[in-house]
């Protein structure tokens, strides 16, 4: 059967990989190019790798950077970021990307999102959708990196991103982003019950038991940045806590981090000594493919 | 066994979706390839990848302004030159489509490509990693194992009229066709450029298959 997926975001600002905390504030991580090494071969099971000052700068994202990247990446790559014509698309798909992300062109000329499914299939077209709660209780969507509010409700876009032959939705929460207090389930819940197109989970991770929290809701895929970034194996990790909670999930890697426990910091517990010691002399040929 | 590891693949570029994938993932193997357009190159490869992401009809129209279908058809179903078609460059080998209207297809195996049925499953496109299970012990499923997650992503799916070319299955409202293999074609639904490490090992299948004696 069809597993969830555990989807690893990149966010790029400068050219680099970084945290982000509500939009507002972002740290430094690393290089692209060994978060996409890495999270392949931690047995993700997909990655998105957005850059954003695409939008604010008015322009594309970097295309020589994806052929870079797309090189070593075995899984799907969505790339998005400052993409707003169909010419983005065809050149970013081009460069490597198998999929496209949109976001403020999906609001400003939502017309992209028809002619880009037409023109490449659904299957490209990932639409994602930026929404933070309101004053009065409501939830809102926004776009130019959550500066610019669409006076819109997420709820409103899906549909209309799914009437418009969009493949995906993703949806994330500015007021979850960087947070670790678990994604938005309310959101979450809203936007999956209102479209039949796949939707994925986005905001807030920052313990394993955050992706397992969202399993009711018929999300096709769970996402996470942050979360992914600060600890070795944080794929397999994860994967392996959801599959011990019986959650339907993919895990092919050779480590598998069977019985493992977490902290309440969603770090893997260190294992008994006789464990380690027994684990430090099993010789693992490497398979030959 | 003889091998000659000099066999040309070449990857059809009909415009249609990421042949740079494919590419990367042959490259990651140490396998030389081409892509190429060329009705000239056609003729004078080895072997052929047909990849493949978008509709049907726009597929078709764009082998034939191409003008590489007889030429194709020709190597693949009267030389008999090894060919993969990987997810739409599956469905093209049935006889038709009833994606956007209707269209036909290359007719090369007697199949239909139909829509996803949604009273069956709500949620369409089918993407993600599902689990294949292996229906016939074929060369493409070698060291991967009877019921091995590939990475899927289509709305449609390929109904075959013949069960004995289906080499593996999935189950996504209802089990689908998730691979064939008729002679020197053999074609899946899902992406193994995309499948990490059990996709690299069913192109390796394919790549050792074009490599070895055939005959």
């Amino acid at each position: 059967m069809l597993k969830t997926r555990l989807i690893g975001v990149l966010i790029v600002k400068g050219g680099i990989v970084v945290q982000s905390i509500n939009f507002r504030r972002y740290l430094p991580v690393g290089s692209p190019a060994v978060a996409v090494d890495y999270l392949n071969r931690w047995g993700i099971d997909e990655i998105v790798l957005l850059d954003i000052d695409a939008s604010p700068e008015s322009r594309s994202p970097e295309l020589s950077k994806i052929a870079e990247f797309s090189k070593c990446c075995q899984v799907p790559l969505t790339v998005g970021g400052g993409i707003r014509t169909v010419e983005d698309i065809e050149k970013t798909i081009h460069a490597g990307a198998d999929k496209i992300v949109i976001n403020s062109a999906a609001v400003d000329t939502p017309d992209l999102i028809s002619e880009g499914a037409e023109l490449f299939g659904a299957q490209c077209i990932m639409v994602s959708i930026d929404a933070g709660l309101t004053g009065n209780g409501e939830y809102r969507a926004f776009t130019d990196s959550g500066r610019c509010d669409t006076g819109r409700s997420p709820v409103d876009l899906a549909e209309e991103a799914e009437k418009r032959g969009a493949g995906e939705i993703l949806i994330n929460s500015i007021d979850r982003d960087g947070s670790k207090t678990g994604y938005d389930l309310e959101l979450l819940g809203q936007v999956c019950n209102a479209v039949d197109i796949p939707v994925i989970a986005c905001g807030g991770v920052g313990h394993p038991e955050h992706f397992r929290e969202a399993a009711g809701l018929n999300l096709s895929g769970l996402a996470a940045a942050n979360f992914f970034h600060f600890t070795e194996h944080s794929a397999v990790v994860a994967k392996s806590f959801l599959k011990s909670a019986r959650e339907q999930v993919r895990l092919d890697t050779y480590a598998k981090y069977e019985n493992c426990t977490f902290d309440m910091n969603g770090r893997a517990d260190k294992r008994s000594d006789e464990y380690l010691d027994k684990l430090r002399f099993e010789y693992i040929p490497e398979e030959i493919i | 066994m003889t091998v000659d590891n000099n066999r040309r693949i070449l990857i059809i570029n009909y415009g249609m979706g990421n042949i740079g994938s494919v590419k990367n993932a042959l490259n990651t193997l140490g396998v030389e390839c081409i892509i190429s357009d060329s009705k000239n190159d056609i003729s004078s490869a080895d072997a052929f990848i047909l990849p493949g992401v978008g509709a049907f009809p726009a597929a078709m129209s764009n082998l034939k302004k191409l003008d590489i279908v007889d030429e194709l058809t020709k190597q693949v179903m009267i030389s008999r030159k090894p060919f993969l078609g990987i997810c739409l460059g599956m469905q093209l080998l049935a006889k038709d489509s009833v994606e956007n209207g209707y269209a036909k297809g290359l007719g090369w195996i007697d199949a239909g490509v139909v829509p996803i049925d949604r009273e069956k499953i709500k949620r369409v496109p089918h993407v993600g990693w599902n689990n294949v299970l292996m229906e016939k012990d074929d060369v493409m499923y070698k060291r991967i194992g009877a019921s091995a997650h590939f990475f899927f992503d289509h709305s449609f799916h390929m109904v075959c009229s013949d069960h004995e070319m289906v080499t593996g299955t999935c189950v996504y409202g209802e089990k689908m066709v998730a691979s064939i293999r008729k002679n020197n074609i053999f074609a899946t639904q899902f992406h193994p450029e995309k499948s990490q490490r059990n996709g690299l090992k069913l192109l390796r299948n394919f790549t050792n298959f074009v490599f070895s004696d055939r005959s």
